[in-house]
């Protein structure tokens, strides 16, 4: 995959919703994780929404978008508690698209051998379209996984080094007898279709981390990071030119922002306030499960229980962009919602593309909070008919590594 | 098995290890719960007005190192019949309060031969319930103000204000909590073989009980009490889940007067 092929530079937009429950967003005792009681479901309703949310991406499909699903434990904002059941769906529907997990949550999984067997079979079946995402799980789910925080990256990389050696061993079983997990006869039936193995993708908001995966050479996500994100880019660049490789091309960078569009901006601008109900109901969790023991560094702990938390998200003048209380304008600011016109979403997307020093990977929430199905159908058709045709031609720029990471 | 001083930090096995000594006489090894132990508590000094009191904070804890592969309540307790060994020590008292607690029993299960009495305080490490009976508070799933409600007689004395408080005990917190569930996240708080193997603790045994303590029941200390033989139970007033914090000169008078130490 060099950085000079035209493919490798073409942008990719996966459509990704997080399959919300939004009907129990205004009625909970301050936490939509973890503890609010599963009464709240009904499951006609959810079996509606389901359907519907699966028709947004035989959509997206069919119009030239890639997917992206994801899973969340015990949750109104998520109803994938396992990504393989959309991944399953999907491989078998679906005909072109890319199929993206990101991801699969195995910091906390207790059983990679399950892990690497479920994911061959996907790509099997959808004849080598998954892309592999891997991610340690975000703090709420472990308690509800019970998989102990505390050396959570450990494991999260040795059940990463057994999947690959799962996906790539074929001549005969393979013995593990590691930390945390144990096989002695490890043979997966069937193995992946695409050789060695599925693209790997992680995510991250830690300059450290960002320098890892570029060390591994891995596609790197960041979450709503807005005018905040060319810090971990350019880690990322650091670790990857380290290894003796020129710079990364924007394929290797993805970033997952909202998306709202429509013909007239005003529309446009109510359906931005509609999906950036994801950002305001995300982080209402009961306050002892944002942060279990050993998720954060001791030095991030410390930095917590003296008060100071770095904002996440800042406009591109400096200002920060609080993404819970944040209106459309500062939301657009920030770089977490393209939203307005076609016109007006390419440009706010190159800007982006073009600060980040290169961003090959659209990760589109073009589904989220309360939009309804018919504005879903609305703006990710006008993107796919209107954007992404511009943003196929947009020649990525390639930044060189600094030092300022 | 040498220990190697560099006060306060020993090194024992191999392991960096914050350790103070006070006073002088029989060896007193207190062993702190999970919000580990500051050196300027009174208890201490009560305690060191009779006894030599050999305070660690446990790997993890502390300035204490961990190496990677220590992450069960049985690794600390090998550890630390290390340093009975290392430390030369005999006719020991061991006093543990709650996490200390479950790794005083654990020790004692496996080895009383350096020690005389064993005290056990709001210890954890047993589950005798059913398994849908929370025996024991889910802490991490408890804000800061229902803890100090649960865990203290008096919960304004657990307020703690990190933002004026120097960096270096801001940091020890928090090496505290990640410790803690090192040791504890899973099984939760115990080990289910440690009622098992109780019975081969053959020393004199007290349970003080902070009886104001809603993090462990009452039924919960009695029932452990059982378990060893001869042990008694005491309730101890005014005091909740940390009573060495809560009445320090209470606990250390019936910690010295079960010991028989003067």
């Amino acid at each position: 995959m060099s950085a000079a092929s035209p493919e490798s530079s073409s942008m990719k937009v996966f459509h990704f919703t997080e399959q919300p429950y939004f009907p129990a967003w205004e009625d909970h005792d301050g936490s939509l994780r973890v503890n609010l009681p599963n009464r709240k479901l009904d499951p006609k309703v959810a079996a509606d929404l389901l359907h519907r949310y699966y028709d947004e991406w035989l959509l997206a499909d069919e119009i030239g978008l890639d997917i992206m699903i994801n899973e969340h434990h015990q949750t109104a904002t998520c109803m994938c508690s396992t990504a393989v059941v959309p991944l399953a769906i999907l491989a078998r529907q679906t005909k072109r698209a890319r199929l993206l997990v990101l991801g699969y949550p195995i910091g906390h999984r207790p059983d990679p051998l399950r892990a690497a067997e479920e994911l061959a079979t996907i790509d099997v079946i959808s004849r080598g379209r998954l892309e592999m995402g891997f991610i340690k799980g975000v703090p709420y789910e472990f308690p509800c996984s019970n998989q102990n925080p505390v050396g959570v990256m450990d494991r999260f990389w040795e059940a990463h080094d057994f999947i690959l050696k799962a996906m790539t061993s074929h001549d005969a079983p393979f013995n593990w007898e590691g930390e945390y997990f144990h096989y002695r006869q490890v043979n997966v039936w069937p193995r992946p279709w695409q050789q060695p193995h599925p693209p790997i993708w992680s995510t991250t908001g830690s300059r450290n981390n960002a320098r890892v995966l570029g060390e591994r050479g891995y596609v790197m996500a960041t979450l709503g990071t807005g005018y905040n994100t060319r810090p971990l880019y350019d880690a990322y660049r650091d670790g990857y030119v380290s290894k003796g490789r020129p710079a990364p091309a924007a394929d290797r960078f993805a970033y997952l922002g909202l998306v709202a569009v429509a013909r007239d901006e005003a529309e446009a601008r109510r359906r931005g306030d509609l999906v950036a109900g994801y950002l305001r109901t995300g982080t209402i969790v009961h306050v002892p499960f944002r942060n279990p023991p050993g998720y954060l560094s001791v030095e991030d702990n410390a930095r917590l229980l003296k008060g100071q938390t770095p904002p996440r998200t800042r406009a591109k003048d400096g200002r920060v962009v609080d993404m819970r209380s944040g209106n459309v304008q500062d939301l657009i600011d920030g770089g977490v919602l393209f939203c307005g016109t076609p016109d007006q979403v390419f440009e706010q997307i190159v800007a982006f593309c073009d600060y980040c020093g290169g961003m090959g990977n659209l990760l589109m929430m073009g589904q989220a909070g309360y939009l309804n199905h018919a504005d879903t159908v609305d703006s990710l058709t006008l993107f796919a008919t209107e954007v992404l045709p511009r943003l196929k031609d947009y020649r990525q720029p390639v930044a060189e590594a600094t030092a300022a990471a | 098995m040498n220990v190697v001083a560099d006060q306060p930090m020993v090194t024992v096995s191999g392991v960096r290890l914050e350790l103070i000594e006070r006073g002088r006489g029989r060896p007193l090894l207190f062993l702190h719960p999970g919000i580990g132990i500051e050196h300027s508590a009174p208890v201490l000094e009560h305690l060191a007005r009779s006894a030599r009191v050999i305070v660690p904070s446990h790997p993890g804890f502390g300035r204490s190192d961990v190496p990677r592969w220590m992450n069960t309540v049985d690794d600390l307790a090998y550890f630390y019949l290390d340093l009975l060994e290392a430390l030369d020590l005999r006719d020991v008292v061991l006093v543990g309060v709650s996490l200390g607690g479950w790794i005083a029993a654990a020790i004692a299960v496996k080895s009383t031969e350096r020690l005389s009495a064993l005290v056990l305080a709001n210890a954890i490490g047993i589950k005798p319930g059913d398994r849908e009976t929370r025996d024991i508070v889910d802490i991490f799933a408890a804000t800061d103000e229902e803890l100090a409600a649960l865990a203290w007689h008096d919960p304004a004395a657990a307020v703690r204000d990190y933002k004026t408080m120097p960096d270096a005990e801001v940091t020890i917190a928090a090496r505290n909590r990640e410790a803690l569930a090192r040791f504890a996240w899973s099984p939760y708080m115990h080990d289910p073989k440690l009622p098992h193997r109780l019975h081969r603790i053959r020393i004199p045994t007290l349970f003080l009980w902070g009886a104001s303590d809603r993090i462990l029941s009452d039924a919960y200390g009695r029932a452990y009490c059982a378990l060893i033989p001869g042990a008694q139970f005491e309730p101890i007033g005014q005091a909740g889940h940390f009573p060495h914090l809560e009445q320090p000169e209470a606990f250390a008078r019936r910690v010295l007067a079960f010991a028989g130490i003067k």
